[in-house]
């Protein structure tokens, strides 16, 4: 029993931190219409210009955050102003080969500059400390996290919901032509959702380096994670996302424990059912 | 006339290919017809059907597993490489059942996840599979017929020539299928779902057809592979290996029917060349594929020919 609950913990951490990597696939999937396979390569840039800043340089931890999330929002305006923004009109196809030309491009690019060997980035001494949780220890860093996870959800709820600009997100998100004859700026307004969207999945590299290692290729590691995530929830729906992030991350952490051979198969299987039996995702409308 | 008299001395140029190339480039000229025969299944799914899979890799790896398993306990290379597509026809047709029901990115995406079962399979299940040392030792065992003739398979150059012949035989029914009724339908159905379900051509089937011969395609391609290597890994089903027919694709010309065997054979040369100079050819395949995308997407054969024409 003791075990179970602190595994759901545990699996709570998990998910908070996938969530964090999900949410902005599913808002520019939602906005702009373009399933990003570029976003674990976001994610990998966040977490490497972290290590960067804080492992390298010295620089206070939570600066080395902000401004690694300047740094990646300055690629993902690129990415958009000048690669994404001619293809909007075509295929998914087109914008899933594009973006992954892009995977392959960031993954050489982070061997160029930090070399081909994993690096383990070092702790902040305050996320060292643990508390009990029935009766074991639970790191102090994974209580983080799940805070974190949840204060962007209530965050990026807020923004949506009750800022003007979110408004203008959603209207230009239902309907491109109407918003845009009403006098949204829909160019800048996609930019503007797309450098939130790569600065979300910043956050989640930057806070992941305290107990994980970078290494070229996580980013194509966690963009199926992702995938499987926004598939789950619905792409394009931040309440599935939400959600399907907690699916999979509670999944991941009671499989290792029940069924270690075929847990990787059984949150594929859940993919494909769910794509399968319903394609708009458990909360698609 | 002109087309087929330079189809004739390619095949002879080909046919002549172990007179005057060393082991290394039949190496290499394997690897690229079994990533044309590849890459073509693929395109009739993606270039006449327009449904982009991510999960090609899967089939390939059951051909590849299937013809493995089948060589280590009874070493006759046909029945392998027979076994191996058999094998991989039937998982496709199963899957294909299930993944047809959608189109887009709904597709992409549960052929995706499909193919990554077949990866966790491949990797997981060790009394089958060997799990993450994959299969070992296996025997590019010898071409026979009982009764009729056996051929040693030992020298690179006879097991060129078998690849040749499957890949030549390959290539010859892909051009009957797609100057069919049946690849008229297909490309209908790329161009327009609802006029072609209207003219009475049942959709569902055509996309299930090409599902299929996808994955028969990509099942030969993987049978070809363990007499080749004697291994099979699980990185053969891992979604980055589906990738590769689609760059190839799109480096040749999705809308050709040439477009997969031109990309087949600069993909492996471009990797090959780029791989003398950097160790960060992938940067360069990504770049490629960022520029064919922007400006290019009838791919190179579509620079070279006036039918090809942007899209």
């Amino acid at each position: 029993m003791e075990t179970l609950v602190f595994q759901g913990l545990v699996g709570l951490s998990v998910s908070m931190y996938l969530w964090l990597l999900a949410a902005g696939l599913t808002i520019v999937f939602g906005v702009l219409g373009v399933l990003n396979f570029a976003h674990g390569s976001l994610f990998m840039l966040g977490a490497y210009f972290t290590f960067t800043y804080y492992g390298l340089w010295g620089v206070n931890f939570w600066l080395a955050i902000a401004l690694s999330l300047l740094s990646v929002a300055v690629v993902g305006y690129f990415m958009e102003r000048f690669f994404l923004r001619h293809i909007y009109h075509l295929d998914h196809a087109y914008q899933l080969l594009l973006t992954f030309g892009f995977i392959l491009i960031f993954d050489d690019a982070v061997k160029m500059i930090w070399g081909g060997v994993a690096k383990i980035p070092p702790m902040p001494s305050f996320f060292e400390g643990t508390v009990s949780v029935v009766g074991r220890p639970f790191p102090f860093y994974n209580l983080f996290i799940i805070g974190t996870g949840l204060a962007v959800a209530i965050v990026v709820w807020l923004l949506f919901e009750k800022t003007w600009w979110g408004k203008m997100v959603r209207a230009s998100a239902s309907d491109r032509e109407m918003a845009s004859a009403i006098g949204v700026n829909i160019p800048t307004l996609f930019t503007g959702v797309f450098v939130f969207g790569a600065m979300l999945a910043a956050l989640g590299g930057a806070l992941g380096t305290p107990v994980r290692v970078v290494a070229p290729g996580i980013g194509a590691a966690m963009i199926i994670q992702a995938f499987i995530i926004t598939v789950i929830g619905g792409l394009g729906n931040l309440k599935g996302a939400f959600v399907g992030a907690i699916i999979v991350g509670t999944l991941s952490a009671y499989g290792i424990l029940l069924f270690p051979v075929f847990e990787l198969f059984l949150i594929f299987l859940i993919m494909a059912v769910v794509l399968m039996v319903k394609p708009q995702g458990l909360f698609g409308g | 006339m002109k087309t087929r008299l330079a189809i004739l001395i390619l095949v002879v140029l080909l046919a002549l290919l172990p007179a005057y190339a060393g082991k290394y480039a039949l190496y290499v000229a394997i690897h690229i017809l079994l990533l044309s025969i590849f890459s073509l299944g693929f395109n009739l799914l993606f270039g006449y059907t327009g449904l982009l899979s991510f999960g090609q890799a899967g089939f390939y790896a059951v051909g590849a597993y299937g013809c493995a398993k089948i060589l280590l306990t009874y070493p006759s290379l046909l029945v392998g490489i027979v076994g191996g597509v058999v094998i991989a026809g039937a998982v496709s047709l199963l899957l294909g059942f299930l993944c047809i029901r959608h189109t887009r990115i709904y597709f992409s995406m549960l052929t995706l996840s499909f193919g990554m079962m077949i990866f966790s399979l491949a990797w997981k299940w060790r009394d089958m599979t060997g799990g993450d040392d994959g299969l070992v030792g296996i025997p590019r065992a010898p071409l026979e017929i009982p009764g009729l003739f056996k051929i040693n398979m030992a020298p690179m150059e006879n097991y060129y020539y078998v690849v040749l012949a499957f890949a030549i035989l390959a290539i010859y029914l892909f051009h009957r299928i797609v100057h069919s009724p049946m690849g008229l339908a297909m490309q209908g159905i790329r161009d327009s779902e609802t006029r072609t379900a209207c003219i009475g051509i049942s959709v569902r089937k055509y996309r299930l057809l090409s599902f299929t011969i996808a994955g028969l395609y990509a099942g030969l391609a993987g049978a070809l592979l363990p007499p080749l290597e004697s291994t099979v890994t699980p990185p053969l089903a891992h979604w980055s290996h589906s990738a590769e027919p689609v760059l190839a694709t799109l480096l040749g010309g999705v809308y050709s029917f040439s477009g997969p065997i031109v990309g087949s054979v600069l993909f492996y040369l471009l990797k090959d060349i780029i791989v003398r100079f950097t160790e960060y050819w992938q940067m360069c395949l990504g770049i490629i594929v960022v520029v064919l995308v922007i400006g290019f997407r009838g791919g190179v054969v579509s620079i070279f020919s006036r039918k090809g024409g942007r899209r």
